[in-house]
Order: C-alpha cells, then sequence, then structure tokens
C-alpha cells in the first residue's frame, strides 16, 4: 500500500495504473495530457534504460566473444541467442541478416520488460516518491503495460515485414500478390481488401496480446497489493506462475514475427 | 488507452536496439559459435584419428613383440648348438690329448725298462765274468775271451 493514509481503493489503482506524461503542446486539461505529442517518460525510460542495460552488456560479452572455452556471461547469452536462432533457422527458410538479430532484440527486450513485472508494485515507485519528495508522482516501472510501447513495436514489425516483401519478391510480384490472391485477378479488390485487413490485424493482434497479459497482470498485481501486509501468500504463487507469462509472451511475441518475416519473405 | 508521440520514441529505441544486435550481438557471437563448431568437428575427427593410430600402434608393438620373441627363441637354439659342439670338441681334444700323454709315459717306460735291461745285462756280463775269472784263474786269457763274452752279452 502506499504511504498515503488517506488514499482510496481506487484512487490507488487508478495512480498505479497512470503514466508520468509530458505535454509537448498545450493540450493539458484538468492536468491530464490529451493530444498526441504526449510523452510517458516512464515508458521511454525505463524501456530505455533496460535495453540500453541488457543490450550494452550482451554487446560487451559479445566484443570479447571467444570460440575457445566461453566464460559463464558468454555461455548464458550464447544459450539465449542460439535458442533464438534455432526458432529462427526452424521458421524462417530464406536469406536475411536481420530477422535473427531482429529476433533476439525482440525476446530479450520484451523479457526484461515484462520482468520488471516480479519487483513488487510499490517498490519503485514509493523509491523514487521519497527521492523526488513528490508523493503523488505517478511512475509506471512495467513499459510493455504502455500500449504505445506494444504498438511502436509491432508497427516497426509491420514494416520491417513489408519492406523484406518488396525487396525479396520484387515489386511486381509483391503487387501481384496483393491483387490476385487468393482469388484472382478477377477479383481483385476484394483480394486487396482481405490483404489489407490481414496487414492490419498482425501488428494489433501482435501488440494487443501482449499489452493485455503484462497490463492483466499488473492489475492482479496491484489488486493483491491492496491486502497490505499479509499480501506474500498471494502474490508469491502469482509472481511464480508470473515467470512463466513473462518469457511465454517475449517467445510469442519473437515468434509471431518470426512467422510474419517467413510469410513476407515466402511467396503464397 | 492513449496513443500518442510515446510511440515514436519507442519507435527509435527499438530500432536502435535491433541495430545495437545487428552490428555488435550477433555477428561476433554467430563467429564464435560456428568456428567453435568447427573446433569441435575437428577435435572429434582427431580423437577418432588418434584412437585408430593408438590401435596400429598396439597391433605393431605386439607384433614386433612377437618376433623379438621368435628371434630370441632361435638365438637360444642356436647358442645351446653350438655349446654342445664345443663341448663335443672339447671332448674329442682331450681325449687326443690324453692318448698323445699316455703314449709318452708308455714309450718312456719301455725305454726305462730297456735301459734298465741294459744295465743289468752288462752287471750280469760282469758277474758272470768275474765268476768265471774266480773259478778258472789259471787258464782263462780275458782278453782271448772277450769276444765270447761279447756274443753271450748281446745273447741276453
Amino acid at each position: 500500500m502506499s504511504a498515503e493514509g488517506t488514499l482510496t481503493t481506487t484512487g490507488y489503482i487508478e495512480h498505479h495504473l497512470t503514466n508520468l506524461a509530458v505535454c509537448a503542446d498545450s493540450s493539458k486539461v484538468d492536468g491530464v495530457c490529451t493530444g498526441f505529442w504526449t510523452f510517458h517518460l516512464d515508458t521511454l525510460l525505463v524501456s530505455g534504460i533496460l535495453g540500453l542495460v541488457v543490450f550494452g552488456l550482451m554487446a560487451k560479452l559479445a566484443s570479447k566473444a571467444t570460440s575457445g572455452i566461453p566464460s559463464g556471461g558468454q555461455n548464458f547469452v550464447e544459450m539465449v541467442v542460439g535458442l533464438v536462432d534455432q526458432q529462427v533457422r526452424d521458421t524462417f527458410h530464406g536469406k536475411s541478416a536481420l530477422v535473427t538479430p531482429l529476433a533476439i532484440t525482440i525476446f530479450v527486450w520484451v523479457f526484461v520488460m515484462n520482468a520488471m513485472d516480479l519487483i513488487p508494485v510499490d517498490f519503485l515507485p514509493t523509491a523514487l516518491q521519497v527521492a523526488t519528495g513528490d508523493s503523488h508522482l505517478p511512475f509506471k516501472f512495467v513499459p510493455t503495460t504502455d500500449p504505445n510501447l506494444t504498438f511502436a513495436m509491432s508497427i516497426t514489425v509491420f514494416f520491417i515485414a513489408l519492406f523484406m516483401g518488396l525487396k525479396v519478391k520484387g515489386f511486381g510480384h509483391f503487387m501481384h500478390e496483393v491483387f490476385a490472391v487468393p482469388f484472382g485477378l478477377k477479383l481483385a479488390p476484394v483480394n486487396f481488401l482481405f490483404r489489407i485487413v490481414e496487414e492490419v490485424a498482425r501488428p494489433i493482434s501482435l501488440s494487443l496480446r501482449l499489452f493485455g497479459n503484462m497490463y492483466a497482470g499488473e492489475m492482479v498485481f496491484i489488486l493483491i497489493a491492496l491486502i497490505g501486509l499479509y499480501q506474500l501468500p498471494l502474490a508469491l504463487p502469482w509472481a511464480l506462475f508470473h515467470i512463466l507469462i513473462i518469457t511465454l509472451q517475449a517467445f510469442v511475441f519473437m515468434m509471431l514475427t518470426i512467422v510474419y518475416m517467413s510469410m513476407a519473405a515466402e511467396s503464397h | 488507452m492513449n496513443i500518442n508521440a510515446t510511440l515514436i520514441g519507442q519507435a527509435i529505441w527499438f530500432g536502435l536496439f535491433i541495430w545495437i544486435t545487428m552490428k555488435y550481438v550477433w555477428p561476433p557471437l554467430q563467429k564464435a559459435m560456428a568456428d567453435r563448431q568447427v573446433l569441435i568437428a575437428d577435435g572429434l575427427a582427431a580423437a577418432e584419428r588418434g584412437k585408430h593410430e593408438q590401435e596400429l600402434a598396439a597391433k605393431r608393438a605386439a607384433d614386433a613383440l612377437r618376433e623379438a620373441k621368435e628371434k630370441s627363441a632361435d638365438l637360444v637354439a642356436q647358442a645351446e648348438k653350438r655349446a654342445q659342439q664345443i663341448v663335443e670338441e672339447a671332448k674329442g681334444t682331450a681325449k687326443v690329448e690324453a692318448d698323445k700323454v699316455v703314449a709318452g709315459a708308455k714309450a718312456e717306460i719301455d725305454q726305462e725298462v730297456e735301459r734298465a735291461k741294459q744295465v743289468l745285462r752288462e752287471r750280469v756280463a760282469e758277474l758272470a765274468v768275474a765268476g768265471a775269472e774266480k773259478i778258472l784263474r789259471k787258464e782263462i786269457n780275458a782278453s782271448a775271451h772277450a769276444e765270447m763274452l761279447v756274443a753271450l752279452k748281446q745273447d741276453l
């Protein structure tokens, strides 16, 4: 529970689901940014710092990588990277220098961001409130519970897949596929419509799956935290179960990305 | 759920991390892993080769051992034969030598006997002459009978 004695249950939950937002335009209504040019500082900072730390560490380990006996760190990174690479090899049959690094990035980054969920919900926000002296400072520490992040990732994946399709198949073949599959050229508008739905549904489902899972998990943690001092018997099993969800969601996001890439690179 | 400019920032982060992974994480690791695979394959092949060579060497060693054994057995047999031969030869030589010694001794003995006989003969003749002188002091002329005495000596 928050240190605030006067806080209501609804207020507590709402506070935990509010991003630390900065408005770049003058769209502030009742202290809440409503315009597009709003930045969620917490999401940007936490995801950025986590990414810099984990990928910096991986790059450092990789720069010292030896083909001889690997150090413990190198061994661990190789294990993760090897697992991802195996999935790519099994699913993606084209030739691309991008797909494996992309899959590694997604798996590792989503995993560490999801893993922030395992830190008890009040630890870091309270520490930050004490540090800044602002007891109402909202701060969400799980970036994947922000749809902006999941959409940013899925839309990036969508564009990469699009360009990969164009590059591998060539413009003519790509356009032919858009208008002539699956019903032939006579039904070109229908084919095109189908294609649009298919292409749009992918990034939406990809991002909402991750967002929904993490948001729901976070919500359960917040509800458990409402119990107060004796939350451990509930929080611990949920955290243990959540480890599965964290890993699974990172894996699913990575796996689907690989599948979309291979679909873009292969003819129907 | 409000979509806003955070999306752009996140896309930039995502792109940056993909770039880091693509440039600094994946290539060195991929190279290290591929190199290690080659290293392990080579090592296994070398081990297999070493094992094979060891088997060959063991076979060669067994062959050499057997050969040496055969050779040494031959040598021993030869030496035994030679020793027997030497013993035989020695035996022969010894016999000849012994015969020679025995013959020498016999000849010496014969000579001694002959010499003793000679002496005895002379003594007997002298005794006979002395006896005859004593008996026949007057009539007998020593010089006249010397011829007869020499003939007598020859008969003895």
